[in-house]
């Protein structure tokens, strides 16, 4: 029995059948060949996903496992065939290695590779290894560069992997860098965030399977998660606009002078919101510290708390007679 | 003939840990513990404003990213001479004990229990339960369809001795699922006073930049009271049914017998009452804690710098090809002895004091229902039982914290940043013992050095050849099939090490090889 996705889908009657395949896998009284069909039908739509970690916090990882709708059993066992996770697969050690040897040798073109972490590159990578090949150390840097060419597409999960991040601040001392300043030629989509936000995550795997890329913009950002700046979409924009100005942490009012970078900083989070909606960074009365964007954390030297000049505002219109004062220069 | 085994990477660990133990007639007779990233977290914090080390510590673990975040405020907090008021230390608390909770839970279910549940055990289940019938339709139809890597990530795994009764292993299975819900709920709670999580941004020098109101008293309490529930009547049972069907783990991965808890939760403005004490017991005796014992060796650490200093003085020179040298993890000791941290040293050091009757009785009827001493609890499973016992002694605590919040009073104390400071943060994360220590000047951080609880636990040897916690623990564990160690595993996930944790770790190998080829 031969189907097109188009006529299999047609024929479960929804485009969301990924999800509900396992379920009637399980039920009694369905000829085989539409059993195999099915079954063919999960091995194609579960994206074989192998994701790897370069120095990283795990932050990203802990992150994902946030995701409510859907939780993360279902992405698991529904959306993605996760067959290699530092944290939470089961092997170690040879047979954790020999999956990835495998997935180089024999499934080329069929996973997305995902980064979390930067890249190491001084010292030919010794700051970070993982796995031993021939009983040689192999480092993130060999990994990401042969799991990426072998990858249909790479996924930077993180603003490390994104941009370089934390480990690539000054001074670098690791050599610290971005996965598309490893392996450029790459189909990359970049998820920055410190951590990335689940949605960003399982939102980006979603559209890969059932869309396609989605559209990224020149940081290689899906638009669709980060195409406007926080303070576009800031809860807190009246009080910028009436001239009503926060003091210190935990005060009502713009954050604009305790060094918000939401003008500059590219994320939904801000409608979005964290862990289930129950919060987020300037509802919480701290500041944006711009953890989306390539110039995290040193922003040319300013850090995370210092006001950003005006050149780093897009399209803010300051002229309002109450609006809180640039600074010109940083 | 000895039989020298590497596991590497161990998985299911935060970070790039190595494990190398020698293996003669079926018992491991030596054992290193290598980490291999390197990110050089304090030579970046150098220059910066010392507020930004806030956030910037926290990226150290994205695992227990608060703990650090209580460390630094706390190191602030004394640089700038600031005290936060009894909102601000509450919300530290409560974001604090949240983060144990995620913590622990993930520690047991999605760290640890792989090695004693027998996942494949779903294939058998008859039952009514959906989410159970979708799980076992799932790896059937992965069996089924001749795919690369069927069942991941559970499958492959080391094959050993995983609990054969399948309803427990169903029953676990069940729980693992129930567990990702719960450990998510946590950091909920813990978002609902840090803004988010991982990586919070309330928690700061002068206490918390959020605001108290009666709607996250109650979203916190209604998450806490689901959590607590699942510790008491599925967690801390769970715990006890693995030690009934594996006792041996009483005996096996005792490790060095010492403890060092810095104490942790602040009862008063002072800090100076603790939930969990601070504490030692080395060589038998509980004694108070100083922190001037605090040293750090690097005889047989890749450091060119000198040896035996405290934190506050500490050097990170690296020297890839020193002599005797085999880790790039520093040796922290404690009046030049080698001393456990974490869950069983702050658990251990409370009920060893004496500190809390609570706390004693609990541990008391637990060591009761094995018909045990209290030196079981060195062990791989007095480890997980004192996690699970803290796990219920945070959340109750948690309940009492959340409703002496004052709704419309202040949680936070402006700071200054002075020209030039000292600063010292001494907390526990959910892993062991956590020290910061900062110098500022100019306004700015001069020198910053952390000493984290992995570099406790999974330190080489010290200049006197001493061995660390976790290679001491590993010594004398018995491997039935040295192509499957899945008994190291179980000795090395008890300390739930973390190794992005441990900042000083780099391993530059001498083996390593230019070019990476795939046959």
């Amino acid at each position: 029995m031969s189907l097109s996705r188009r006529e299999f889908l047609e024929l479960m009657g929804c485009t969301a059948s990924a999800a509900v395949i396992p379920g009637i896998l399980h039920c009694a009284g369905i000829p085989g060949p539409v059993k195999q069909a099915l079954a063919e039908e999960l091995q194609r739509t579960q994206l074989p996903v192998i994701w790897i970690q370069g120095q990283s916090c795990a932050g990203c990882s802990v992150s994902t496992l946030n995701t409510v709708h859907p939780d993360i059993a279902e992405v698991l066992t529904e959306t993605i065939s996760l067959q290699f996770h530092p944290n939470v697969m089961a092997a170690a050690g040879d047979p954790a290695v020999e999956v990835l040897e495998r997935a180089i040798a024999e499934q080329r073109g069929e996973f997305v590779l995902v980064v979390e972490g930067s890249i190491a590159t001084a010292e030919g990578g010794a700051y970070c290894q993982s796995g031993e090949r021939k009983e040689h150390p192999v480092t993130a840097e060999q990994w990401v560069r042969s799991l990426g060419e072998a990858a249909k597409a790479v996924l930077a999960i993180g603003t490390c992997a994104s941009f370089g991040g934390i480990p690539a601040a000054r001074p670098n001392v690791t050599g610290a860098k971005a996965v598309q300043d490893i392996i450029p030629q790459a189909t990359i989509i970049n998820i920055p965030g410190c951590p990335s936000h689940p949605d960003w995550v399982v939102g980006t795997v979603a559209h890969v399977v059932l869309y396609g890329l989605p559209e990224l913009d020149e940081h290689r950002r899906p638009k669709m998660f980060f195409g406007k700046v926080v303070h576009e979409q800031c809860e807190r924009r009246a009080d910028f606009e009436d001239g009503r100005v926060a003091e210190d942490f935990g005060q009502q009012g713009c954050l604009y002078d305790l060094g918000c970078k939401g003008p500059d900083a590219h994320c939904d989070a801000c409608i979005r919101g964290w862990n289930n909606n129950v919060n987020w960074c300037i509802r919480s009365g701290s500041p944006c510290i711009g953890c989306t964007e390539p110039g995290f954390p040193d922003f040319s030297g300013g850090g995370l708390y210092t006001k950003l000049p005006i050149e780093r505002t897009y399209g803010i219109d300051w002229s309002g007679p109450n609006a809180p004062k640039p600074v010109v220069k940083s | 003939m000895s039989k020298t085994i590497q596991i590497d990477p161990m998985t299911r660990i935060e970070g790039h840990l190595k494990v190398e133990i020698e293996v003669d007639k079926g018992k491991v007779t030596d054992a290193r513990c290598c980490g291999e990233m390197f990110r050089g977290i304090e030579k970046i914090l150098h220059g910066r404003n010392p507020v930004d080390a806030n956030q910037i510590t926290q990226r150290i673990c994205g695992v227990c990213p608060a703990s650090h975040a209580q460390a630094s405020s706390l190191t602030l907090d004394s640089a700038f001479g600031v005290t936060p008021p009894d909102n601000g230390r509450l919300i530290r608390n409560l974001v604090l004990g949240s983060n144990y909770l995620q913590s622990h839970v993930l520690h047991f279910y999605h760290l640890a229990a792989l090695d004693y549940v027998d996942i494949t055990a779903i294939l058998k289940y008859s039952g009514k339960d959906p989410e159970l019938n979708r799980v076992k339709a799932w790896a059937q139809a992965e069996l089924d369809s001749g795919k690369a890597n069927p069942v991941a990530p559970f499958l492959p795994r080391y094959e050993g001795d995983y609990i054969a009764d399948t309803d427990v292993n169903i029953s676990a299975i069940a729980h693992y699922l129930k567990a990702l819900e719960i450990r998510r709920k946590a950091q909920e709670m813990l978002a609902i006073f840090g803004g988010r999580m991982p990586h919070n941004v309330t928690i700061m020098p002068g206490g918390s930049s959020e605001t108290v109101t009666v709607n996250k008293i109650a979203a916190y309490s209604s998450r806490l009271r689901e959590i607590k529930d699942f510790v008491e009547n599925v967690y801390i049972p769970d715990v006890l049914a693995v030690a009934g069907l594996y006792p041996q783990y009483f005996a096996i991965g005792q490790g060095c017998g010492n403890l060092l808890s810095y104490g942790v939760f602040e009862e008063d403005a002072t800090g100076s009452e603790k939930l969990l004490p601070a504490g030692t017991y080395v060589n038998g005796e509980v004694k108070a804690f100083s922190e001037s014992k605090l040293a750090e060796y690097v005889g047989h650490s890749r450091y060119s710098s000198g040896t035996g200093y405290h934190p506050s003085k500490g050097e990170t020179e690296p020297d890839i090809y020193k002599d005797k040298a085999y880790s790039w993890l520093k040796a922290p000791r404690y009046d030049n002895s080698v001393v456990e941290v974490g869950p069983l040293a702050r658990v251990g050091v409370a009920h060893l004091c004496g500190a809390s009757e609570t706390l004693s009785g609990m541990v008391n009827d637990t060591l009761a229902k094995f018909d045990a001493g209290v030196g079981a609890l060195f062990s791989v499973l007095g480890r997980h039982a004192a996690r699970a016992l803290e796990a219920k002694i945070v959340a109750d605590r948690c309940a009492e914290w959340v409703a002496q919040l004052q709704p419309g009073q202040p949680a936070h104390t402006k700071f200054e940043i002075p020209a030039e400071g000292q600063g010292i943060g001494l907390t526990e994360a959910p892993r062991g013992a956590l020290g910061h220590w900062i110098s500022i000047k100019d306004k700015k951080i001069d020198r910053y050095q952390c000493v984290v609880p992995t570099t406790w636990n999974g330190s080489p040897c010290d200049d006197t050849g001493a061995k660390g916690p976790m290679e001491q623990a590993l010594i004398g564990t018995p491997i039935a099939d040295v192509e499957n160690p899945i008994e190291a595993g179980r000795v090395v996930r008890s300390f739930d090490p973390c190794i992005a944790c441990a900042v000083h770790v780099i391993t530059p190998d001498r083996k390593l090889v230019s070019e990476f080829r795939v046959v």
